[in-house]
């Protein structure tokens, strides 16, 4: 962190890794996720004495015992009914890295919530109540997880000092939910047995549960590979604009989702199938750079003209992304109207946005007990899971999810109301 | 990309993205350090230009550093400055020696931010709040709707997906955009000292005392404190044990402060 102090400096962007990890902590409410949030800041002596001491004088007032959950749950709303309304993001910290913990909301009114909390993380803790086992929303988070392609599933076996600790209650839960999340093909990096209220195995091992010998919560959150690799695919570039204030030049502008993107390349935009040379990628108060890689939002400028709009997508022809009219994808539908067969949509694909109508719905799924629901396939309710065909009024850069996960996911908007998350399977 | 590079690219994003989707954005602007930075994160996203005004609600009771450095780098950036103040309350005589800070907050504030956006018919603005200041700030999201009065509602925020905002909404509604909000404050000390932003002095100790937040002069404390320099400032806080706006009485009049004020209006 040297020798900075003054100009900006390129030393600084490429040493430090990118070191903080996204976490979010799901399942049904009152099974002990803001609890857990709470313990792992105060163990991890993440918590402000001030706001320990604001929250403790509330409990006084309110005559409650002391709970760590008043400590994400900031809304008078939520301190009174208590249950968390909203997504609380909350920063700790082990000797490893920064953890950014996303509490979302356990109860179904607020699913929507939890599927925007969810959706951003790199990591989710699945909670399940050693004493009440899998109830709705258990089995309902853990399929939108795996929808929203969340590799590393962490499930955690709370509330064990309820249950005397019970080793055959723990290896029935992990019984029961393995089988489930067999069915979602996921597999969860560990199950650990805790007490998020007594604080066994969420920093500290203790002596109520001799016969597991597994990790704690914080030994496995800190194995976990944090490295991304979207900057190894290929460059998909989405403009998101292009810009010509006062100077000739025009800067073509917008994120890299994926790859990698060098002075002197050229350039495919489509679906125009426009080309050019990159002559520089520009940036102010900064050097100029020779490369730039996914995540970074850049602009550049190109040899010769080059006349294209926001949502053409940048990729080199050697690796080309698919480009057409319709195709099939999983979605969650988070309306309060349905979706129905027939009807027209905004769909967003990265800076895309495009009418398009549902020609189709393959199969409808209730997301807790995945039993089909629908036998004439012409609604998807909310709260549901649905394969659909989608059909669009012009053409549509893609990727399948399980290729390009940046551009192989959108959102659906009806009404202006951002209303169903999707995957795509396939063309 | 390290960590401040991660978040930059994040924020100008965000920025570019309500610059496409707004008819007529601004940014607020407080010259405190977290909407200093967001100035700055502007002219990144437009490569020096900031293509929308740049505005100051104007309590009238800020501390002169401040007006100084208003005046000085809405120049020297070239900024479109609008200063907006609510004259009925002033002339009224709403102030901290007749008013409790809540009152004043709302009036010089909230109230006269609504009157700006009533004239100026802004439908996207950008506010330089982070999560890490307050609880109910933690629960904001980065295009966040406010309806005709100015009324938040946090039961029902629209999703947020992979970077897919909620861009249209009905007439009336102006939406806050908040291209910090995953900033901490030592990430934003870190990326001042990284891009050599010009800061108010107050901010840094004399007499043994700082500035770690900027308000209104009379309700505003500064803490203990040695750091004079952006070095020993990341320091200080790297260990520190207070609370950011601890300084700030209007946060701690009496409880759930900031989401009664923040339920009106308030940023």
């Amino acid at each position: 962190m040297s020798g900075i102090n003054g100009n900006a400096s390129d030393a600084l962007r490429t040493v430090t890794p990118a070191s903080e990890l996204r976490i979010v902590f799901v399942g049904h409410v009152d099974h002990g996720k803001s609890t857990l949030v709470g313990r792992l800041l105060h163990e991890t002596d993440s918590i402000l004495p001030q706001k320990l001491e604001y929250v403790k004088q509330i409990c006084v007032d309110r005559g409650v015992k002391f709970e760590y959950a008043f400590l994400l749950d900031a809304l008078e709303e939520e301190q009174d009914q208590g249950i968390t309304i909203d997504v609380s993001q909350v920063l700790f910290k082990t000797k490893k890295r920064t953890y950014r913990v996303i509490d979302a909301p356990g109860h179904k009114e607020f699913l929507k919530n939890m599927i925007s909390g969810a959706s951003s993380a790199d990591a989710a803790l699945l909670l399940i109540d050693a004493k009440e086992g899998l109830r709705e929303q258990s089995k309902r988070h853990a399929t939108i997880l795996s929808l929203l392609g969340i590799k590393n599933i962490i499930v955690i076996v709370n509330k064990m000092d309820l249950m005397g600790y019970s080793q055959e209650n723990f290896n029935k839960l992990v019984s029961d939910y393995t089988n489930y999340l067999k069915t979602l093909k996921v597999t969860p990096k560990a199950f650990i047995p805790i007490s998020a209220y007594v604080g066994d195995n969420v920093v500290m091992r203790t002596s109520q549960m001799p016969w597991y010998s597994g990790p704690t919560l914080i030994e496995i959150l800190d194995s976990i590979d944090s490295h991304k690799d979207a900057a190894t695919r290929a460059l998909r570039f989405p403009l998101q604009d292009v810009y010509r204030f006062d100077s000739e030049k025009r800067y073509f502008s917008g994120r890299i989702e994926s790859g990698r993107l060098k002075k002197g390349d050229e350039i495919l935009f489509l679906p125009s199938k426009k080309t050019a040379v990159v002559s520089a990628i520009e940036r102010w108060n900064a050097p100029e750079p020779l490369e730039a890689e996914a995540g970074e939002s850049i602009g550049i400028t190109v040899e010769d003209q080059l006349f294209v709009e926001r949502g053409e997508v940048g990729v080199h022809a050697s690796a080309k992304p698919l480009v057409g009219k319709h195709f099939r994808a999983n979605i969650f539908w988070m309306g309060e109207e349905h979706l129905a067969k027939g009807k027209t949509y905004q769909i967003k694909l990265t800076t895309q946005e495009i009418e398009c109508k549902v020609k189709n719905v393959v199969r409808v799924i209730n997301s807790s007990t995945l039993d089909e629901v629908s036998k004439d396939h012409h609604e998807v309710a909310k709260n549901e899971v649905a394969e659909l065909e989608l059909e669009f009024k012009k053409d549509i850069v893609f990727d399948p999810f399980n290729e390009i996960q940046e551009t192989g996911r959108f959102v659906l908007v009806d009404n202006k109301r951002v209303s169903g998350g999707g995957i795509i399977l396939q063309a | 990309m390290d960590h401040l590079s991660a978040l930059e690219s994040q924020s100008i994003f965000i920025i570019r993205e309500a610059y496409k989707k707004f008819k007529k954005p601004a940014m607020l602007w407080s010259m405190g350090k977290d909407s200093c930075v967001n100035v700055w994160l502007a002219r990144k996203a437009f490569f020096g230009k900031v293509p929308f005004p740049v505005v100051h609600i104007d309590t009238t009771f800020k501390f002169p550093e401040m007006y100084a450095y208003r005046e000085h780098f809405a120049k020297e950036w070239g900024l479109k400055l609008i200063v907006g103040v609510n004259q009925a309350a002033k002339d009224r005589g709403v102030s901290y020696a007749n008013n409790d800070a809540v009152t004043v907050c709302h009036e010089m504030k909230t109230v006269a931010l609504q009157q700006m956006i009533e004239k100026e018919k802004w439908d996207g603005l950008f506010v330089g709040i982070r999560r890490d200041e307050d609880g109910t700030r933690a629960k904001e999201k980065y295009f966040s709707p406010r309806n005709i009065d100015f009324e938040w509602n946090y039961k029902d925020q629209p999703p947020e997906l992979w970077n897919q905002f909620q861009s249209d909404y009905d007439p009336g509604t102006h939406v806050r955009i908040h291209p910090l909000l995953e900033w901490t404050e030592v990430d934003v000390w870190n990326y001042v000292k990284r891009e050599n932003i010009p800061l108010v002095d107050l901010y840094f100790a004399k007499n043994g005392k700082r500035y770690r937040t900027l308000g209104c002069q009379p309700i505003t404390k500064p803490v203990e404190s040695n750091a004079d320099t952006i070095d020993k400032v990341i320091e200080e806080l790297k260990n520190t044990k207070i609370s950011e706006r601890v300084g700030r009485d209007q946060d701690h009049s009496q409880r759930y402060a900031m989401q009664k004020l923040r339920a009106k209006g308030y940023m």
